[in-house]
């Protein structure tokens, strides 16, 4: 079936089909983290392989680093044996790294797209699930495992069973107060977070269309979260102008033949998708996850739903355990449930734009004293530009903790943790059990849902703090 | 990669439906630079409630697990194939499996059967009533027995991961004989294609 984006981008990176085999396709960015790496070029190296291209790979920092303090010595000695091993390898491969301390430094996700490195059309890989973040500039990106990051490096390229091709649609305005993670964190509890298995999902509609590229890369972001391979967006005027002057972005008389082939990256009229869904954009609500899934979610104004209402079986007994975990009873209202945590940050929402919305909430007030409050920028240069609008100042003076670039407390492997049964508000992608350590209880939200809780200690929307500056 | 025709052994039971990387190894874990160790840090969370399954006695023999939908989703970590691995797992039978854990566990060698939500049901009913019951997973001929329960049924597994697994190929040395067509394909390639100068390989 020609004619669709996904179809157009996986049929230009075809590099053979042989009989029997799945399709090998070109990858045009490879991204590499300390984490999922070293096993991958041990295994090069023992197989005497070269790194075939590393000009078109591209290392950094991110998943254990400290926030804290981040060019002192490192005090977890695996995290620091891993980062070391980095350092190493990428020296020996000639790979580019943006190692801790330097300007680019940051989380892959946000630093591909912030260096102009993701280009609609691209192919770009990463072990790591949320490079589907990529797939916001109309590229192709998607999560591998570390026996397929030593492939992509010995060869440049992936064996990949062709994915089906899933739209999701979203026409109309979203509410006021209503952001891109709720639209996302909808869109999965539509689809369950297997809906997607072996599709890639195009984001379509005019809701999808009037988002900035920021919000693009939060709803791409968590296509994973509802088990899809990949999700796209066509690329635009607000794409475009996102990518122009950046620094790996064509110049010149490029950037005009770029701009001739990215605006032919989009479905075609016509075209017929494998499956479809479609969200009305005005039925959505600022979101909360109640759950240890981020399927499991209820609006602002909702409570925690009666386990025994739900539709299968599996269903009731996943919620039942659900809210054992997280320590909720059915029945109590959303707003009523007390926070110990806030945490922005994250590659779902650790962008500028991100941290810009919580601190239009938190100016001016101050954060709860029962709730500890922590802004981690999701790339040195995010911290950098916050800086320079005084948004640290602003946190700082709310009572939130400014901190270093890095994943953070999205999963907790640098030491940012939460404790046993403590309660998060957090931007990040995922509330499985113990994800932001052992037994802690995490709830994802939007940044400015984060920030209005921040201040009552309890779920709150903006909206709420009306008048209590 | 150790070929695998068939898996023969005990089997452990998880009923449920879900379960994440994180679960199969927590982030903690990930801090390790080796392919091996990571046995120990199998499901280590939910290994603190003494009745989880894997505490069983019999459970370190075990060869097979049998759990619920979307096995394997969240996040990437290959880290959750080699756990299973180490601890003694080399087939892993659910109703579905999210995409990334299936193609690391091909790559890896963990035999991924996908079988039938009818069929994972008997197996779990099999397994309460005869924990110690003999599974077989047959990757030449795609089934699972359990001969003592009367059980054989089919499961799914595509062509070439079949294959892989029974003739245990490195999966960059298959792809290695498309080198011409990969140099060729390179050659094609627009020139305002991002690249990194390979000379400043630490940036500033």
């Amino acid at each position: 079936m020609s004619g669709r984006l996904f179809d157009k981008v996986w049929e230009r990176h075809l590099v053979a089909a042989p009989d029997g085999e799945p399709p090998l396709l070109y990858i045009d960015l490879h991204l590499v983290h300390e984490v999922t790496s070293p096993q991958a070029f041990e295994g090069l190296e023992m197989a005497g392989r070269q790194v075939r291209r590393p000009d078109l790979t591209v290392a950094t920092m991110d998943h254990d680093v400290p926030t804290v303090n981040p060019l002192g010595p490192i005090s977890d000695p695996l995290a620091a044996e891993q980062i070391a091993r980095l350092r190493k390898n990428c020296a020996a491969h000639g790979i580019t790294l943006h190692p801790l301390g330097s300007a680019e430094q940051g989380i892959v996700h946000v630093i591909g797209p912030q260096l102009g490195l993701t280009q609609p059309g691209m192919t770009v890989v990463c072990g790591d699930s949320h490079t589907s973040t990529h797939g916001a500039f109309g590229a192709l990106a998607f999560g591998i495992g570390t026996t397929e990051v030593e492939h992509v490096l010995a060869t440049q390229t992936l064996r990949q069973t062709k994915p089906a091709a899933m739209a999701v649609t979203v026409d109309g305005d979203l509410p006021s107060g209503v952001t891109a993670k709720d639209l996302v964190l909808g869109i999965i509890a539509r689809l369950g977070t297997g809906g997607g298995t072996g599709s890639v999902i195009e984001y379509r509609g005019s809701a999808i269309r009037a988002l900035d590229m920021e919000g693009r890369m939060t709803v791409c972001n968590m296509s994973i979260e509802a088990g899809a391979r990949a999700g796209m967006i066509a690329p635009d005027d607000t794409t475009f102008a996102f990518l122009e002057g950046r620094k790996h972005s064509p110049k010149g008389a490029d950037w005009e033949r770029a701009l001739d082939d990215w605006r032919s990256l989009v479905t075609d009229e016509g075209a017929v998708f494998d499956s479809e869904v479609r969200i009305d954009a005005a039925s959505l609500r600022p979101t909360i996850t109640w759950g240890t899934n981020p399927a499991q979610s209820v609006s602002i104004d909702g409570a925690v739903p009666d386990p025994d209402s739900l539709g299968t079986a599996a269903e009731r007994h996943a919620a039942q355990r659900a809210l054992e975990y997280m320590g909720l009873r059915p029945g109590t209202a959303i707003r009523d449930i007390g926070v110990d945590t806030v945490f922005i940050g994250s590659c779902t929402n650790g962008r500028l734009a991100d941290l810009r919305a919580a601190a239009d909430v938190v100016r001016g007030r101050k954060v709860s004293p029962s709730v500890r409050a922590i802004v981690v920028p999701g790339s040195a240069r995010v911290k950098a530009e916050a800086e320079a609008e005084g948004l640290d100042a602003v946190f700082a003076a709310a009572g939130f903790e400014w901190r270093s670039a890095g994943c953070s407390m999205c999963l907790g492997m640098n030491g940012d943790i939460l404790s046993p049964r403590e309660r998060s508000a957090s931007t990040s992608n995922r509330n499985f059990e113990g994800r932001q350590g052992p037994g802690g209880r995490t709830h994802l939200v939007s940044p400015a849902v984060a920030a209005a809780t921040a201040i009552t200690g309890r779920f709150a929307v903006p909206a709420d703090l009306e008048g209590a500056r | 990669m150790r070929a695998v025709s068939r898996v023969d052994g005990r089997a452990v039971a998880i009923d449920r439906r879900d379960i994440d990387t994180d679960q199969i190894i927590p982030a903690a874990w990930l801090k390790r630079v080796e392919r091996t160790g990571f046995g120990p840090g199998l499901f280590s969370a939910w290994r603190s409630d003494p009745d989880f399954a894997l505490n069983a006695p019999a459970a370190s023999e075990a060869r097979v697990l049998v759990a619920g939908a979307n096995f394997g989703c969240g996040s990437s970590r290959e880290h959750a194939v080699w756990a299973l691995q180490d601890f003694g797992f080399e087939a892993v039978i659910a109703p579905s499996f999210a995409d990334i854990f299936r193609g690391n566990s091909i790559g890896a060698g963990l035999v991924t059967a996908q079988a039938s939500e009818e069929t994972v049901r008997a197996l779990f009913t099999v397994l309460a009533d005869d924990p110690q019951a003999t599974v077989t997973v047959d990757v030449a001929e795609r089934m699972v027995l359990v001969p003592s329960a009367g059980l054989a049924e089919p499961f799914a597994l595509p062509d070439y991961a079949r294959w892989r697994l029974l003739e245990g190929l490195d999966d960059i040395g298959i792809t290695l004989r498309h080198a011409d067509a990969i140099a060729d394909f390179e050659a094609r390639r627009p020139a305002w294609l991002p690249s990194s100068a390979p000379a400043a390989h630490i940036s500033a």
